[in-house]
């Protein structure tokens, strides 16, 4: 995104806030589901574009994570843990399943790992349907409470948009700190060419498996949010499809790309919705929308951005080169 | 001197085919050794038998008297060993300097630290002297992928000297570089042989460069040593003639 004015990236992104903040005021409570959602499932996509788009590693299991956090969420606050307790275990058992699922991605790589994270996506969806002692089975999980944060109730769904805008808010930080430390630069490496990577130090095992730990952990944090968010939860939401929206979002969006998932997600989320004019079409519209972004710029929407503000960058610098090469005919 | 890189008896077979076949050599402090011979005589597959890439069929190979064989790559690197490959590797969306720190940050710190501490691993200073010595500067924010050929080679090389390596192995370093990049290349991996008392192994066909840079030059061909001597001596070598430097 370099080539915009830092002074005019930091108003838009102000603005942008302060939008997401004061705009949803006025939104009825299906507004407000649809924004609690797509904070949500920017969330996930945000894990699932560190383990993909930065890292490299391909998973197909980014919404069984979600489906983790958020039965570890339905089922402690149902008997009576808060919330934050609950977002915190979700942490740490999805990132601790990421960090086991990261070890197929030392031995295989692109479409085999697809395969493999695929298999652990059914694997988890048959975990929630048949182990009804634990997760209520094909029934669910209903009647999930929503938290007090700081003494106030988020039963409503402004109070609990909030709840969700401020989860985004301090995952969104983190993800930036960590894109920008050596790990990101690392994560980076590994993706364009773990051979040179490795022959440079990075160890190239220890960081593919943070990749997909942490990423995982993301899908925690998302299944966490979610299960309060529609206070009741069953198996099906979490399949494969929910995987493949995640990889769909992040792809849309610009795999690689910080901006990408919020983006991504909010086409995901929300595209649908403003095409339900359409009735029985809308999907049929969304998938043909998908396929020619795609071929137009298989980088998602922020890759057109870049391409153009790459293409400008060129420009100025062969403008320069030919200035100095011209100074350089003069002087001689 | 004492030797920093001993090889003992390296095979490394392909299914029937014996790429290296018992190879044997030292590397002495403060060298600078050539390794030539025809395409195809194992040279690349030697050297990734030493640094890991590859895991040797048999033999032994002893970093400081200390047998390393088998370590990963990015162990081997942590050691004090550093190469560059036959084809360019640098990372190309990021810059220059990115490049650089990226080369270097794995020797800073561990894994914690490069998480909680700066972003650049304190090494922005180490690359914009890296940057300026390998004369990159006016490229130093481009994307690497928009340097030229030539360009790249140098920040290829440069990359590894980022982590402080004192043996440093190069798979063709002059391929495609232009005849007066070549010369400031040659220039500048001769200063940081003499000023850091680096050590290298150096695999080119570029003759006239080999024979200038080098102290002694390796011939291999068919997977074995053909002869190892002084320039002089080997560009007189009959068998070497008849194998790889023609008539």
């Amino acid at each position: 995104m370099s080539g915009i004015a830092k002074p005019l990236k930091i108003a838009l992104g102000l603005a942008i806030i302060a939008a997401l903040i004061i705009v949803p005021m006025n939104f009825n409570r299906y507004g407000l589901f649809i924004l609690s959602q797509w904070a949500v499932m920017s969330i996930a996509a945000m894990g699932l574009n560190l383990t993909l788009g930065y890292a490299g590693q391909v998973s197909l299991a980014q919404g069984a994570f979600v489906g983790i956090g958020a039965y570890a969420a339905a089922i402690m606050t149902t008997h009576g843990w808060p919330l934050p307790a609950a977002i915190l275990v979700a942490i740490v058992l999805s990132f601790a399943i990421g960090w086991v699922l990261g070890y197929p991605a030392l031995r295989v790589q692109h479409h085999y790992l697809a395969f493999v994270t695929l298999a652990f996506s059914t694997l988890a969806f048959l975990v929630f349907r048949n182990e009804s002692w634990l997760t209520g089975g094909i029934y669910g999980i209903s009647n999930i409470p929503r938290p007090h944060i700081f003494g106030i109730a988020t039963n409503k769904p402004l109070p609990f948009y909030y709840v969700c805008l401020g989860s985004l808010a301090i995952v969104s930080l983190a993800v930036w700190w960590l894109i920008r430390s050596p790990w990101g630069r690392a994560f980076m490496a590994l993706r364009e060419n773990p051979l040179r990577a490795q022959s440079l130090g990075v160890d190239t095992r220890r960081y593919t498996l943070m990749a997909f730990a942490i990423g995982s952990a993301l899908g925690g944090v998302a299944g966490a949010l979610y299960a309060p968010l529609t206070q009741y939860i069953d198996p099906v939401p979490f399949n494969l499809s929910l995987s493949l929206d995640l990889l769909l979002m992040v792809i849309v969006g610009g795999a690689g790309f910080y901006f990408g998932p919020f983006l991504g997600a909010m086409i995901a989320v929300l595209l649908p919705e403003w095409l339900r004019f359409t009735e029985g079409y809308y999907l049929m519209l969304y998938a043909v929308a998908v396929m020619l972004l795609l071929i137009w710029s298989p980088t998602g929407i922020l890759g057109i951005l870049d391409r153009y503000l790459a293409e400008r960058r060129t420009k100025a610098a062969s403008a320069l080169r030919a200035v100095a090469k011209s100074r350089l005919e003069t002087a001689q | 001197m004492s030797a920093v890189l001993e090889v003992t008896d390296i095979k490394k077979s392909f299914g029937g085919i014996h790429a290296v076949n018992g190879v044997s050599f030292d590397v002495r402090e403060g060298e600078i050794l050539g390794l030539i011979g025809p395409n195809g005589c194992g040279k690349s597959t030697l050297f990734n038998c030493i640094l890991g890439q590859l895991t040797p069929t048999g033999g032994e190979v002893k970093l400081d008297g200390q047998v390393v064989t088998g370590l990963r790559p990015s162990e081997l690197n942590k050691l004090g060993v550093s190469r560059t490959f036959q084809l360019l590797q640098v990372f190309p969306k990021l810059s220059v300097r990115e490049n650089l720190i990226l080369a270097g940050q794995e020797h800073q710190g561990n894994m914690a630290s490069r998480l909680v501490g700066r972003s650049d691993a304190g090494l922005t200073e180490a690359a914009n002297q890296m940057i300026g010595f390998f004369k990159l500067d006016h490229l130093a924010d481009e994307p690497a992928g928009g340097l030229s050929y030539g360009q790249q080679k140098l920040l290829d090389a440069a990359m590894a000297f980022m982590g402080g390596s004192r043996l440093v192995l190069l798979d063709e370093p002059a391929g495609g570089v232009n005849p007066s990049m070549l010369a400031d290349l040659k220039e500048r991996l001769v200063a940081i042989n003499r000023e850091k008392n680096a050590t290298f192994v150096v695999i080119e066909h570029n003759m006239e460069f080999v024979m200038s840079l080098c102290s002694r030059v390796m011939v291999m061909a068919e997977g074995k040593v053909l002869a190892m001597g002084r320039p002089d001596e080997v560009r007189k070598n009959p068998a070497v003639i008849e194998a790889y430097l023609g008539h």
